[in-house]
């Protein structure tokens, strides 16, 4: 594809699909955006007038907006950390042969199959849940009092759910980029003299820094969409302890039918998602280069 | 200084026994070539060597010490893989480093090292560039590089040249000879290309099954090869076998004769053939010639033989240089004739009946 010609057809070639695209997206953040400027109450039709800035303010000095900020950044940095951390012990594990591998790696995908929903509801039910969870019963039976992890340590629990959900992906991106390691590089640095942990350090590690790379902004761009599980299990409670960006902006739009509050506060959140995307980018985007 | 020394070794995969049992002597300083054919158990024997796979049976010795439980870093052996096996995300000069970091050297001693090493290879522009970037002779050279900085008391390589082109090939055999020369330290080689065993080695190793075949100078295996396998498998192009009648009456059960040992003519001769393909290499000509009774035997000539596909052309073996084998296809006795213009030959010596090789 270096030539002049082959440049300008494949240009050809992509538009109708690039066109559809942005069509698909760009339709919906203008209309968003129009909305936001509005005075737009469902539960007041036909009452709209422009409001300027009004729906900025009033959504970017709300208390909440400032806890729900922060509760998003911690569900995405302490998912991330987890799951590439839980992930990179995994398949650190499964790589190795052991007896009953094949079952083992489809026991280990299977959460990333599930849907948030479910997996929510039977955290909440069977794990976390003060009487019959596990949790309490494993509580109880070491003596101690048994927590209502949900109304306790609400974003701790979105934070261990959503985990559980991702572990599996990062786990599964980490071991085939693994199982690519050309045995005789490690052979090498073995007879080098790099202990274990050097030849993990030096050898494994950057082996696999493309691959972290690829997990940590395609879990970004789901995590700071957290929705369901919050939903069902802690619905953003208690006050604003486990509301994120995203679920405040559901509790504008669908609990107080305020459309123009809503819709500023989704232009807030992609201005915000593009800034974490840039420094993402940035921070780690070398890594993907050649 | 390293002498190694493997004493009954065996290795088994599974039920595979690979190497079945091995005795073999190194001694400081030698250039000893492990040559056999594709899985006959050189990469494995040397993988033993370094520590890389661990042995089933029986001991190896690094100057007299028992090594054979000592893991890899320990036994102060450098190896170069087939794969060259680089870091790819570390420059040139990291990859030659890694060692003296590992091994906790300064470094600013290990940059005076890494230039010296560099020095030596020709290696000193490309040591900012990642191994990607180089072509296979230089990535050859750098794992070369990687191996020499430690000064290690042995070099075990692995088939280092097979992935270069022939002429690059040539080169590097020169440049790994005189790195020896220079070196003076004991290195172990293993090909399958009996080129490189014959050029670069003091002592060839010749394996097969897992088998020690023979075990000698280039000149020794090529004048006495101790058995059919070797006979064959050292010398380019192959020996000429040929059984049947005309062994028989030489009182073996096969007849070996290199190519170079057979005296072409046009008018008279031992063997009638007519000339099947000719390979004309500019110094020599390798000409393939079928023989009623005999096969086609393969003959070397000068180069500037003029006869075609198709024509009559008359062989006759020099009959000093025929080798014997007997029914097990190890070596007998060499024929020896003294009168070499007269037909029929003695053999052993002995006047043997009538003319051995009508
Ligand atoms: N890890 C292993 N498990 C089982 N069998 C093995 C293993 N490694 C090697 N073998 C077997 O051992 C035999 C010798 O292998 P080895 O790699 O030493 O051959 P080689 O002489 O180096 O061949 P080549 O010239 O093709 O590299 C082969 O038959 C191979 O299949
Ligand atoms: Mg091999």
């Amino acid at each position: 594809m270096a030539t002049l010609h082959t440049k300008s057809a494949a240009r050809a070639m992509m538009s109708p699909s690039v066109i559809l695209l942005f069509c698909w997206m760009a339709v919906p953040l203008a209309m968003t955006l129009y909305f936001s400027f509005l005075r737009y109450n469902l539960l007041m039709p036909g009452m709209e007038e422009w409001a300027g800035l009004f729906n900025y303010e009033f959504f970017l000095t709300d208390p909440a907006f400032f806890s729900a900020l922060f509760n998003t950044l911690i569900l995405v940095g302490s998912v991330l950390v987890i799951s590439v951390g839980g992930g990179l012990l995994m398949a650190l594990l499964l790589d190795q042969p052991v007896f009953g591998q094949g079952i083992v790696r489809v026991l280990v995908i299977s959460p990333f199959l599930i849907m948030p929903t479910v997996s929510a509801l039977v955290w909440k039910n069977m794990m976390m849940h003060p009487v019959y969870g596990l949790f309490a019963w494993l509580a109880k039976t070491v003596g101690l009092d048994p927590i209502d992890w949900l109304s306790a340590a609400p974003l701790t629990s979105i934070v261990m759910i959503v985990s559980w959900q991702w572990l599996p992906f990062a786990t599964l991106i980490l071991l085939t980029a693994l199982q690519s390691l050309d045995e005789d590089q490690m052979e090498a640095a073995e007879m080098d003299g790099a202990s274990l942990w050097w030849r993990f350090y030096f050898i494994v590690l950057p082996h696999l820094g493309r691959a972290i790379t690829v997990v940590i902004l395609i879990e970004t761009i789901f995590l700071l969409s957290v929705f369901a599980e919050i939903l069902v299990t802690t619905s953003g409670g208690p006050g604003y302890a486990s509301t994120n960006i995203t679920y405040l902006i559901y509790t504008q739009a669908l609990l107080q039918f305020d459309v123009g509050g809503a819709s500023a506060g989704g232009i807030v959140a992609v201005i915000l998602a593009n800034i974490v995307a840039f420094f993402l980018i940035r921070l780690i985007g070398k890594n993907l280069e050649g | 200084m390293c002498t190694i020394r493997l004493e009954n070794v065996t290795k088994m995969f599974g039920e595979l026994a690979v190497i079945p049992g091995i005795d073999l002597q190194i001694n400081d300083g030698e250039f000893v070539v492990f040559v056999g054919p594709s899985g006959c158990g050189k990469s494995t024997l040397l993988r033993l060597i370094a520590g890389l796979e661990d042995i089933s049976g029986g001991a190896i010795l690094l100057n007299g010490e028992d090594v054979s439980s000592l893991p890899p870093a320990k036994r102060g052996l450098s190896m170069v893989f087939q794969s060259y096996a680089l870091y790819p995300h570390m420059t040139v000069h990291g990859n030659i480093a890694f060692p003296l970091k590992m091994a906790g050297m300064d470094k600013a001693e290990i940059d005076k090292k890494v230039m010296a090493a560099a020095k030596v290879l020709n290696l000193t522009e490309y040591l900012k560039r990642k191994p990607r970037n180089l072509s296979g002779g230089q990535r050859q050279r750098v794992a070369i590089g990687r191996a020499i900085v430690r000064e290690p008391s042995a070099f075990l390589f692995d088939e280092p040249l097979s992935n270069l082109d022939a002429a690059l090939r040539v080169n590097m055999r020169l440049e790994i000879t005189e790195l020896h020369q220079q070196l003076g330290t004991t290195m172990v080689y293993v090909t399958h290309d009996q080129v490189e065993a014959m050029t670069m080695a003091d002592k060839i190793v010749v394996l097969n099954r897992g088998n020690v075949e023979q075990v000698g100078s280039p000149m020794d295996l090529y004048r006495d090869p101790a058995n059919l396998f070797v006979a064959g498998f050292i010398g380019s192009p192959r020996m000429n076998f040929v059984d049947g009648g005309n062994a028989a009456r030489l009182g073996a059960t096969t007849i070996g004769i290199r190519p170079e040992h057979i005296g072409l003519d046009r008018e008279k001769g031992l063997w009638r053939g007519v000339i099947g393909v000719s390979e004309h290499l500019g110094s020599d000509t390798f000409l393939h010639v079928h023989v009623e009774d005999v096969g086609t035997i393969t003959a070397r000539t000068g180069g500037e033989w003029t006869l075609r596909h198709g024509e009559t052309v008359f062989l006759t073996p020099d009959p000093d240089k025929v080798h014997r084998f007997d029914e097990s296809g190890r070596s007998m006795a060499r024929a020896i004739t003294p009168d070499l213009g007269a037909l029929p030959r003695h053999v052993n010596g002995a006047p043997a009946s009538g003319a051995p090789l009508q």
